[in-house]
């Protein structure tokens, strides 16, 4: 990996050159809560204030700008008994500034499902390589668990990935774009200065996860626990209403349904993300539902999580953000679920 | 400082689709989207509910790189309606057109069994696992459908009627709950004068009018005789079958991964992608839709 230290004019410099022809999302603060934290989402820029990087999560993870909630995956223009289909993807690049580390884990698991493998998605890949991508390190919030997971730093996935030092940026360089476009602002080389103080920064960020959760054999023990009250326990309290997976940074299963214009002339077929909460999720035509009560349906949220995704690409699919707990509105959080599977806590 | 315009990286994967199409799951880029535009060009009434459609890809290169294995299934479109997971019906050696025998369930396949000859419908795939049939050459095949089962267990039955020397004994066994329900009735006699082809159907519950046997399917499996350890046996149907019927055919003697079942789920991709057809931890749409018992049993509430 390639390092470079970044002035933080040349960081506002290296915004407002990217602004000048491209659309930048950010975090961006949208409100206060009730105890005083600020919200943030991240949504467009237009200015390099507007930007908020002292931010420490998002309600929303960023997966929306490359799997969005709603999507055309074609459409058809109806005429007398034809129809011709037409498929466009997204190709407008864009910048993403400001992506902690698990995020951008997130992103590289998703690359996993969509841009490899036998049925590599076009509509995702279009999105995915026309996206710059800005990652920050941030100090993390008591409730992450990045570390245990080892979502916490990030080798690649990314474009250019920052770490404040207070004055300056150390950066580091993980593509031939965010090379050249670092070339065009105030750059220099690191010193042993800046790499001493890179690792202690790195150190107090190490120092700040405090949730920690076990797991060593959990893919076994999901196996092994997979009739256990536990599962009971945490289902009764769920509402269905899918909000943990919306917020979720890797959460990636849809339906597809089909609309028509008024006129008649024209239909879709449209992509919306879903949940596998959601009580239709596996229900079938003729009625039969496989997975029919909330116990089974959440149960399987965390299988996938941390026993499916495992199986196919040999690591989790969670990265420990934790925003599917904070988000939930029943109080169900996956430390404190893998926590009573463990303990066999009902 | 100029403005950077951000390089776009224009990717499109479809166009790969107009390589030869290969589908022995060794090719990297399969269909996504784009759907193949087909014209039914006939259907046969079978029952009340259920109805065969042929199916005809109309752009001439695309249908002659079309080819199947037994077992496959494609995601059938019906532009404004939705699309659905439909088995192939017809003979893997037929490659003019494609069978697909459709029951009516819900909104997409009520708008197909309204559909007249001439209509125009979209395919995508084909998809999926396959029976395994090269490795049940020269043994002795179970066939074994129960109601709607008969629909993905025709291709199996067209390549060993068609091939029927590769095989050993080949025993064909069918049931529905009344004799209204049977479907293919008119092809019975065919495959019966086929020589050496064992075919019989039950019903649970006679008419007036019908002859033959009465009682489950597992009823057929006794007047079967068979070598354990040359058999393989392919079973589509509803979920409680496969309990039944390969639980008797282990008594029988034959292994569990010798015996072939066909899972239904939810799907809206075929790709592995959308996670609605996932059962413990794989994909029917990729994974399956035929398993072996073995791994059915294995996974975590496959039936
Ligand atoms: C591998 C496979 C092979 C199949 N082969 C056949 C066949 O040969 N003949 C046949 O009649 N039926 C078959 N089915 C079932 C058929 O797909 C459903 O009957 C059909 O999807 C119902 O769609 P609908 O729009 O009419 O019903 P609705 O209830 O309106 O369904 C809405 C949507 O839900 C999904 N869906 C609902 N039920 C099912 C289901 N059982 N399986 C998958 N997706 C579903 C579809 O995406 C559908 O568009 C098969 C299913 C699978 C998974
Ligand atoms: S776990 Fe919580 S957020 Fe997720 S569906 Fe259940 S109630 Fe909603
Ligand atoms: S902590 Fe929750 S929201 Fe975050 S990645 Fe894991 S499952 Fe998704
Ligand atoms: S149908 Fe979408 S994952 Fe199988």
């Amino acid at each position: 990996m390639l390092f470079k230290i970044l002035s933080k004019d040349g960081f506002r410099s290296l915004v407002e050159i990217i602004l000048q022809s491209n659309e930048i999302i950010a975090p961006k603060k949208i409100g206060t809560k009730a105890d005083g934290d600020p919200i943030h989402q991240f949504l467009p820029v237009t200015s390099f204030e507007e930007m908020d990087l002292d931010y420490r999560t998002t309600e929303y993870s960023a997966k929306t700008y490359f799997l969005p909630y709603r999507e055309n995956l074609c459409t058809f223009d109806f005429e007398a008994d034809d129809w011709e289909q037409k498929i466009a993807y997204r190709m407008q690049p864009r910048a993403i500034i400001g992506l902690r580390a698990f995020d951008i884990n997130a992103l590289t698991k998703l690359d996993k499902v969509f841009s490899k493998g036998r049925f590599p998605s076009p509509y995702y890949i279009s999105r995915r390589k026309n996206t710059f991508i800005v990652g920050i390190d941030r100090e993390p919030l008591e409730d992450e668990f990045c570390q245990s997971i080892g979502a916490d730093i990030v080798t690649h996935g990314f474009d250019l990935f920052m770490t404040d030092l207070g004055d300056r940026y150390f950066v580091a360089v993980d593509s031939d774009r965010g090379f050249n476009l670092l070339n065009r602002v105030d750059v220099r080389e690191v010193t042993d200065e800046d790499t001493q103080a890179y690792k202690e920064v790195r150190k107090r960020i190490q120092n700040g996860f405090k949730t920690k959760i076990n797991l060593s054999n959990l893919p076994n023990l999901l196996d092994l626990e997979f009739t256990s009250e536990v599962w009971k326990k945490w289902g009764d309290k769920c509402l269905s209403c899918g909000s943990c997976a919306m917020v979720c940074p890797t959460c990636y299963c849809y339906g597809v349904s089909e609309e028509v214009s008024m006129d008649f002339k024209e239909g879709a077929r449209v992509k919306q993300l879903y949940s596998c909460n959601l009580l239709d999720f596996a229900r079938v035509a003729g009625g039969h539902n496989f997975r029919p009560d909330q116990e089974t349906r959440l149960k399987y949220r965390y299988y996938h999580q941390h026993r499916g995704f495992l199986e196919d690409y040999d690591e989790p699919k969670c990265v420990g953000c934790n925003r599917c707990g904070r988000v939930c509105l029943a109080g169900i959080s996956p430390a404190a679920v893998i926590r009573d599977l463990y303990e066999e806590n009902v | 400082m100029c403005p950077l315009p951000l390089r776009s990286y224009d990717v499109r994967l479809e166009s790969e689709m107009n390589q030869p199409l290969d589908f022995n799951r060794l090719l990297r880029l399969k269909p996504v989207a784009k759907v193949f535009k087909s014209e039914i060009t006939g259907v046969i009434r079978l029952t009340e509910m259920e109805k065969l459609f042929h199916i005809r890809i109309i752009d001439d290169a695309e249908r002659e790189r079309f080819s199947f294995l037994p077992g496959q299934f494609v995601m059938l479109e019906v532009p404004g309606y939705g699309e659905v997971p439909i088995s192939i019906s017809s003979s893997p050696s037929n490659k003019g057109y494609i069978e697909l025998c459709i029951r009516k369930a819900g909104t997409v396949t009520n708008a197909l069994h309204r559909a007249h000859r001439g209509a125009k419908v979209g395919i995508r795939g084909p998809f999926g696992t396959n029976f395994p049939l090269e490795r049940m050459e020269g043994q002795s095949i179970l066939l074994i459908a129960g109601g709607l089962g008969l629909a993905p267990l025709r291709a199996p039955i067209f390549h060993v009627t068609e091939n029927r020397s590769d095989f050993r004994d080949v025993h064909i066994l069918y049931g529905t709950k009344d004799p209204d329900q049977l479907l293919f009735d008119y092809q019975y006699e065919e495959w019966r004068r086929i020589d050496d082809v064992n075919i019989q159907v039950i019903v649970e519950q006679a008419n007036d009018s019908w002859k033959g046997p009465v009682g489950l399917i597992t009823k057929l499996l006794d007047n079967v005789t068979i070598d354990p350890n040359g058999t393989y046996a392919i079973v589509c149907g509803p979920p409680v079958m496969f309990k039944f019927v390969c639980g008797q055919l282990s008594q029988m003697g034959i292994p569990m991964d010798r015996m072939f079942v066909s899972l239904e789920r939810r799907m809206h991709c075929g790709m592995g992608k959308c996670c609605r057809c996932n059962v413990g931890d794989t994909y029917t749409c990729t994974d399956g839709p035929v398993f072996d018992y073995w791994s059915v049993i294995n996974l975590k509430e496959a039936i």
